[in-house]
């Protein structure tokens, strides 16, 4: 098979037409290279559309049913047929905002310290396994949640949280009820744990390609390692740590059988963290093979369009974000 | 040479064609509650008769899509259908097994089969009237037990299940208050509680949380050694849950009077009864589109009522009585047709 084409290139310099004809034909598979990788492209946008498409058509009986109501009402009756999404969509945020609120300085923390203040010969193996921890399944962290963590987080945590946090005025509200291990703030802390890994890495990578001569002018101007890193790393790297974080809050938004371990799975509303609720993609999980009437298999569809719909729009917000981030640039110095 | 070939190939597909036409394979869809036993079955079915079965234990509503869709040869399903749904989409319905589904408490110092329950109670406690493990109820039925004054946890299941179906119609039946704030079925609006998923979340959950109560199917109580409690039934005696008792409630059922054997065995009368024991059914086509595989289906339920008794009781389900056994077989005899007319059984 190899040798027409060395003598095809042998050819070329010596014969005219067939320098010619092989410039022909090599054009020819340009655009034949060019509209196949532009067929790979435009068939996910197929299949996005496709995905859209079904979805609200699945959705519609239920939005039709009950309209925008759907998005606040916070029944979920089967029997009845009556449903509203309130409960998991607030759900699915709370949870995420937990695994943030929890991933964001410990991932920063992580970045930090591998980049800057690591020992060489330390940096590389932290570094796998950090990375080594997203690849473990989703269910073993719900597993572990359910069967190590839930139990010994309701002895000794829950209830210290209680005696302390839980008899401040405004926020105590947020850590009332029986300790039972299992709820919002665990599955919010077993979320954390799953996207620590994706928003470390990537703040390691993007920590690590800042110039060196940034950071050395910094530090020749008397700048301390703090410094540096706030005045001189983070705002050269904002747009990637934004992008690190939406990944990971992306995962949270949509994971699912860790979250169905530990978040109780109950339709109740309650300010508590520590009562069990329920998220968007755990509700899906549960109750979407037994579903039995159309009108509750159509709800759990106009859910799962939610939550496309709410990662849709926080996508949206971090890409304007970094746009308004980016226009201000110029201004500040 | 490459006639030779495409020859061969022919005829290994002719072979396997034919082979597989003489080894069929059923396959069937639906609840996970009588899965052990159905498995079991096919088991030694196989063994015995060289046809498998091949059953996905999806739940009761994969079940019963599947078969309406016509991609199992048969459904089955923990919740009847109707008469009314059965001819709509044309399917015929009989029970396979009996079981039964009780509460499972964690409770420090209780042993399994100590804790006494009435239905009210029961009710109260999933509805969220009784709290902690000291009300008066409770310690009434329980004069013998020192109950501790915690909180108590529900636990309840987060999938539709046929397991729910019968606790709940079993509520409704007690209850007014579960009939008109809760009902019944498959999955419900909760009160109160949280949700596990499966046999198995609930059992996690019961024995994780203390203080907690939940309801799961007997035999996995059993097989995790969970604290089951004790139940009173319609007569007003206390009884134990068993195969016994399953088997007494069962006994009580009018499969004769009930039409497409839409029957459901929650608080049946009769001093030994289990009140929440549960029928599972199988559902096949009416006019099946493979007249010989409805046969093979039908075969081996025939022969599993016949010789999977002693499986059954080994793994605390009940197999149908001899009486209800002959007119599920007349139901197939007279209602599943073929093509042609011809009865798809004729044993």
């Amino acid at each position: 098979m190899g040798s027409p084409s060395i003598s095809d290139a042998l050819t070329v310099t010596t014969d005219e037409p067939t320098a010619h004809r092989n410039t022909i034909k090599q054009a020819r598979q340009d655009v034949l290279f060019r509209r196949t990788t532009q067929l790979f492209a435009v068939l996910v946008l197929i299949l996005l559309g496709a995905i859209v498409v079904s979805l609200a058509m699945g959705a519609a009986p239920a939005f039709h049913k009950f309209g925008l109501q759907f998005v606040v009402n916070t029944q979920w009756n089967p029997v009845t047929e009556q449903f509203g999404g309130f409960v998991p969509i607030f759900g699915t945020l709370a949870t995420s905002a937990v695994a943030l609120l929890i991933a964001i300085p410990l991932s920063f923390g992580i970045a930090l310290f591998l980049t800057e203040l690591c020992p060489t010969s330390l940096r590389t193996p932290l570094g796998i396994v950090i990375e080594l921890l997203a690849a473990i399944p989703s269910i073993i962290y719900g597993m572990w949640g359910l069967f190590v963590f839930a139990p010994l987080f309701a002895e000794y945590v829950q209830p210290s949280l209680q005696s302390t946090l839980g008899t401040v005025p405004l926020l105590g509200s947020l850590f009332q009820g029986p300790p039972t291990g299992i709820g919002i703030l665990t599955a919010g802390i077993i979320l954390a744990f799953m996207v620590i890994p994706f928003i470390a890495a990537v703040m390691r990578d993007v920590f690590e390609i800042v110039p060196a001569i940034l950071k050395e002018s910094a530090y020749a101007l008397g700048s301390t390692t703090w410094e540096v890193v706030w005045d001189v790393v983070l705002p050269y790297t904002k747009a990637g740590v934004v992008g690190g974080v939406m990944l990971g809050l992306g995962r949270a938004l949509g994971e699912t059988m860790a979250v169905t371990f530990v978040i109780g799975n109950s339709y109740d509303l309650s300010m508590s963290l520590f009562s069990p609720g329920n998220s968007i993609a755990s509700s899906l999980a549960n109750e979407f093979a037994e579903a039995h009437s159309e009108m509750h298999t159509s709800a759990l569809i106009a859910l799962g369009l939610l939550l496309f719909v709410i990662t849709l729009i926080v996508l949206a917000a971090a890409k304007l974000l970094l746009l308004r981030v980016a226009r201000r640039e110029g201004e500040r110095t | 040479m490459r006639n030779r070939l495409v020859q061969a190939l022919l005829t290994l597909a002719a072979w396997s064609a034919s082979s597989a036409g003489l080894a069929a394979e059923i396959t069937g869809a639906g609840a996970t509650f009588p899965y052990p036993i159905y498995a079991k079955w096919a088991d030694a079915y196989k063994a015995q008769t060289g046809v498998g079965m091949n059953y996905q234990s999806i739940g009761s509503g994969g079940g019963i899509k599947q078969i309406k869709a016509r991609t199992v040869d048969f459904g089955a399903s923990d919740m009847p259908l109707t008469p009314e749904e059965l001819n709509k989409e044309g399917l015929l319905q009989f029970p396979a097994i009996v079981g039964g589904v009780v509460p499972v408490v964690n409770l420090e110092g209780v042993a399994p089969g100590q804790l006494r329950l009435t239905g009210r109670v029961l009710a109260d406690i999933f509805l969220g009237n009784i709290k902690n493990w000291n009300d008066p109820a409770l310690a009434a039925l329980n004069p013998d037990i020192k109950l501790p004054a915690s909180a108590i946890t529900v636990v309840r299941r987060a999938d539709g299940s046929g397991t729910t179906f019968v606790f709940t119609d079993y509520l409704s039946q007690v209850s007014s208050e579960w009939k008109s704030r809760v009902g019944e079925g498959t999955s419900v609006s909760w009160p109160v509680g949280v949700g596990g998923k499966g046999n198995e979340g609930v059992a996690a959950y019961v024995q994780r949380i203390k203080g907690s109560i939940g309801y799961i199917e007997y035999a996995y109580a059993k097989k995790n050694k969970m604290g089951h409690t004790q139940m009173q039934n319609r007569a007003g005696r206390v009884v134990q849950p068993d195969d016994e008792s399953f088997a007494a409630a069962a006994a009580n059922a009018r499969w004769d009077k009930a039409p497409g054997f839409y029957e459901l065995l929650t608080d049946q009368p009769g001093v030994n009864s289990w009140p929440m024991t549960g029928a599972s059914f199988i559902l096949v086509h009416k006019a099946p589109s493979d007249a010989a595989k409805a046969t093979a289906v039908l075969a081996f339920f025939d022969w599993a009522f016949k010789n999977g008794g002693g499986m059954a009781s080994e793994l605390d389900y009940v197999a149908m009585p001899a009486g209800v056994v002959k007119l599920i077989e007349d139901a197939w005899r007279t209602q599943i047709k073929s093509a042609s007319g011809a009865a798809v059984w004729n044993r």
